[in-house]
């Protein structure tokens, strides 16, 4: 069994997943049954001067028959007294004290911030979480995202903070900025000890349309809100990628967002996150989830022979690079098995609409040109079993029409039908060595014509 | 334990709920919703965590969900073959409400425990998307975890490692009587916990009636020898061709002997042969019991058997799920025809609904409110007809109407109305009692007999109900006996 535990910036956790700052923490009682169910760590729904919340909260994005693909909320950090929170955290670490538990922060001036942290620190919290991402209602008051929209305040706010701190401070950063790397500098420049990424994305999530008001509808009226849930999984797993390659930002990375399950987990701590953060995935389903995460990332780390999740991670992340370093000779071409097409023909419309117009219903011969060139004659499939599967219905690929876009592998309905296989070649060639060797014009272009 | 040959006509029976692939059994499971508090959880005897297995199917932790169907329920791979799920978990399936079609809760399961139990399945070829995934196989068994209540759902603990545990456990040594599903699940239960576990089967081939009596086209002998296989790849040892008697010899064990040497002894031994009806013209060929038709169909019949069905004429005599089985699997065999003679009305047959559905679209017809009278042979002894008569079910005990007798011509009957119970294994340990249906008298949490040394469970406790129910029964009394085990506490008298 791989060993799970990790140390985050010296904070130690029996499993890398922690509750977000979020629902599934605003109280003691939630975090100690989230503790019971497994959850290494959490961390605490953002506390503060109190606020008053609106209702509803709370719209979701449901996607052919799914509940939930993403959520928006406009939800503020927690409404209860500070006493309260600070209280129910002291009681928390002294009946879990193996359990992670951080605080996070949000906070107007420097002796706001000054106050909030010794109160929280005095009341045993493993560390703090700026909170400069929440990206609605905070924001239009100067904290939040507005705080982490604009470095020089990341870095000035984060060396406040490293003044008063004893424990680890990990700062939060909000994904509605063009460079993810310009406010993780700025943090790392304040004297951060770590960073979680990605707050929630502003958001409309939709328009009830018999009342012309975005949703959620807050009597004739809305707001945008923050974007969660596994739709926003990609954005975010781009951003700790971007700052886990960067030499520049060497403190460990929380990620966050859209993560539901162990492989969500296992591709974040492959691409850098040391630990992850959870909520949406929680607020559907419940604490219960984790015991499948932890299970399915432990029989992941066995079967790939890995003895620690700290092997895992990063390893993917050097083979995220620019654009201009991929091999421009790298091919491979779509292949279809006859035997398990079932003939819907998704693919020959999504080739011919979306692609690049190389897949054929119909006897070979009656190919059309595609966009470039005449087709060569592909050579035919393997014939059928007599009145078996799709028979004439599957489609056929003009081999050397195809681009390997793998949109049709995409699209297949069927499990294994679509197989994109690799074409070997001699060359290896980037546009980065074509532009420092002066290859880099393509003709046709604007001067050309 | 004996082979069985392939070349046997239940073999010509194809499974009517097929192994699924991976990409069906995900997509399936992630139209699951979850349910806490799941009604299917309720509605399965052994409360196998259903909406967590699920779950972790749709996430391609298949080992993850075997461990939790096995936690609960050894005999998962067979109960999710042989169920009658439509009435248990399918058939609680919030999804009806919304007039969806319920999740394939027993095809999900076993897609779960193929792999684990067959030792092949498509759990580790194909992949659930067009990329290849990882491909989790656990390390079960790693022993199970206690699951509580957490918030609105039940919780396990991830990977508890309890192999401390379980060595520091006083090792106790049992013994069980019958090889059937209730037996077996108490004793893979024991020997998942360290202890050493014999049983002994009289027949040549261990499983009970879920090798010797489940539908073909649910589940074949062979492959539920892969079950009993699990099993004893835990630990069990299975003496087959060993009777418990009165007395020790050749293959032969006495009761008294199993007292003395073992600290509890199990009786999981079923139910006796199949009951008559006690009319004339009983005795002679072409006059079956149920259990011991399916028996010799599923065992010893070969494919060119089926001429002594096909194109025959075939009486089943009774309404509960075996007379159901057995008239379906004659119309499938391409019997002329197969009438069932049932003595009272649809609504008092103790079959399931679906199963006669699906016996009547193969073609069985059924006579309700029919008593048989006599069989009428010819000269030679060859079964000629059936004399049956109308029943009249006003009567305080059931009796024939006056004047309606009359001949059913037929080549073969076979008659499902229930098995005797087994009584002579009673006597043979001191103590345990039987109730006025001839049921062994147990506590019902524990399965504990009157001799608290005894425990029982399945058919010969509860005159006859489902595998899983079996399974539970073994089970339940298997954790009975660790907790008395591990607390050292006093034997506990049953009410």
């Amino acid at each position: 069994m791989a060993d799970l535990a990790v140390n985050f910036c010296g904070i130690k956790s029996s499993n890398p997943f922690w509750l977000a700052s979020a629902p599934p923490t605003n109280t003691g009682d939630q975090v100690m049954r989230a503790f019971d169910a497994g959850w290494g760590g959490a961390v605490w729904k953002t506390v503060g001067n109190p606020i008053v919340n609106v209702a509803s909260r709370l719209g979701s994005v449901d996607y052919h028959g799914q509940k939930m693909m993403g959520l928006s909320n406009i939800e503020l950090i927690s409404d209860r007294p500070l006493a309260d929170n600070l209280r129910e955290m002291s009681f928390v670490k002294k009946r879990y004290p193996k359990s992670v538990v951080i605080a996070s922060l949000m906070a107007e001036t420097k002796d706001d911030w000054r106050v909030l942290i010794k109160r929280c620190e005095d009341a045993g919290v493993d560390g703090l979480e700026l909170n400069f991402g929440c990206p609605h209602g905070m924001c239009e008051r100067g904290m939040g995202s507005s705080v982490g929209q604009e470095p020089k305040l990341i870095q000035r706010i984060t060396s406040w903070v490293k003044e008063f701190a004893q424990t680890p401070v990990l700062v939060k950063l909000t994904p509605n900025v063009g460079d993810i790397v310009e406010p993780a500098l700025a943090a790392v420049a304040g004297g951060a000890d770590g960073i979680s990424l990605i707050n929630t994305i502003q958001s409309i999530v939709s328009v009830d349309l018999e009342r012309l008001v975005p949703n959620p509808r807050v009597g004739h009226a809305s707001s945008h809100g923050g974007y969660s849930g596994p739709a926003i999984k990609p954005i975010a797993l781009h951003m700790v990628a971007a700052l886990a390659r960067d030499s520049r930002i060497p403190i460990p990375i929380s990620g966050i967002g859209g993560i539901s399950n162990w492989r969500d987990t296992a591709e974040f701590v492959a691409l850098g996150a040391t630990s992850v953060q959870v909520c949406t995935a929680v607020m559907h389903h419940g604490y219960r989830i984790i015991e499948d995460m932890i299970e399915g990332l432990s029989n992941y780390l066995d079967n790939k022979g890995l003895t620690s999740l700290g092997e895992l991670r990063g390893r993917g992340t050097s083979a995220y690079q620019e654009w201009g370093d991929l091999d421009l000779c790298y091919a491979h071409v779509a292949s279809i098995d006859p035997l398990s097409c079932i003939g819907c023909q998704l693919c020959v419309t999504a080739c011919h609409d979306g692609g690049h117009q190389c897949i054929f219903t119909g006897p070979q011969d009656h190919a059309r040109p595609s966009h470039s060139r005449v087709p060569g004659i592909a050579k035919a499939p393997n014939p059928l079993p007599l009145g078996k599967l799709a028979g004439d219905r599957v489609p056929w690929i003009d081999e050397p029409q195809c681009v390997g876009c793998n949109l049709c592998q995409l699209v297949c309905p069927v499990s294994g039908c679509i197989t994109m296989a690799e074409v070997p070649q001699s060359r290896h060639d980037t546009w980065n060595d074509r532009t420092r060797e002066g290859r880099d014009h393509v003709p046709g272009g604007i001067h050309d014509t | 334990m004996a082979a069985l040959s392939i070349d046997r006509l239940e073999n010509e029976f194809v499974d009517k709920s097929p192994l699924l692939s991976a990409a069906e059994a995900i997509a399936e499971a992630n139209r699951c919703l979850s349910c806490a508090n799941a009604p299917c959880i309720e509605a399965c005897p052994t409360e196998i965590d259903i909406p967590t297995f699920i779950k972790k199917i749709a996430s391609f932790n298949v080992a993850g969900a075997a461990k939790t169907i096995f936690e609960q329920n050894l005999f998962g791979w067979s109960c999710a073959r042989v169920c009658p799920v439509e009435v248990l978990c399918e058939g609680s399936c919030v999804l009806h409400l919304l007039e969806q079609r319920p999740i394939a809760i027993g095809r999900l399961q076993r897609f779960a425990t193929e792999i684990d139990v067959v030792g092949t399945g498509q759990t580790r070829g194909s992949a659930p998307t067009n990329e290849q995934p990882p491909i989790c196989r656990g390390v079960w068994p790693y022993a199970p975890t206690k699951r509580t209540f957490v918030g609105a759902a039940p919780c396990g603990r991830p990977l508890q490692d309890r192999t401390a545990e379980i060595a520091s456990n006083r090792k106790r040594s049992v013994a069980c009587i019958g090889s059937g599903p209730a037996s077996l699940a108490f004793a893979g239960q024991l020997a998942l916990e360290g202890h050493k576990v014999v049983v002994f089967e009289k027949k040549a081939i261990a499983g009970g009636l879920n090798t010797t009596g489940i539908a073909p086209y649910k589940l074949h002998a062979e492959a539920a020898l892969s079950q009993v296989r699990f099993i004893t790849a835990l630990g069990v040892d299975i003496q087959t061709g060993m009777e418990v008697g009165d007395a020790d010899g050749a293959n032969r064990i006495s009761g008294k002997t199993l007292l003395a040497n073992y600290d509890a002894v199990f009786v999981g031994v079923g139910l006796g042969a199949d009951a008559r009806l006690g009319i004339e013209g009983e005795d002679g060929p072409e006059v079956w019991g149920a259990t011991e038709w399916i028996e010799r169909m599923k065992l010893e019949m070969r494919p060119r058997a089926r001429s002594e069905i096909a194109n025959k004429r075939i009486i089943v005599v009774g309404g509960g799920n075996t007379a159901i089985d057995v008239a379906r699997e004659c119309a499938m065999l391409g019997a002329a025809s197969v009438t069932m003679v049932y003595r009272r009305g649809a609504a008092q047959m103790s079959g399931y609904k679906h199963e006669l559905d699906h016996a009547r679209i193969a073609g069985v017809s059924v006579m309700l409110h029919t008593q048989p009278v006599s069989f009428l042979r010819h000269a030679s002894g060859k079964l000629a007809a059936l004399k049956v008569a109308t029943t009249n079910d006003e009567a305080k005990r059931m009796t024939s109407m006056a004047g309606t007798e009359r001949d059913l011509p037929c080549d073969s009957v076979v008659i499902a109305i229930g098995q005797s119970k087994l009584q002579g294994i009673v006597k043979e340990l001191p103590g345990v009692e039987l109730d006025a249906r001839g049921c062994i008298v147990v506590d019902a949490k524990t399965g504990q007999t009157h001799n608290p040394k005894v425990f029982a469970g399945g058919d010969c406790v509860n005159g006859g109900k489902e595998v899983v129910n079996a399974v539970a029964d073994g089970r339940n009394a298997a954790r009975a006996f660790m907790a008395r085990n591990r607390f050292k506490g006093q034997v506990p008298s049953i009410k």
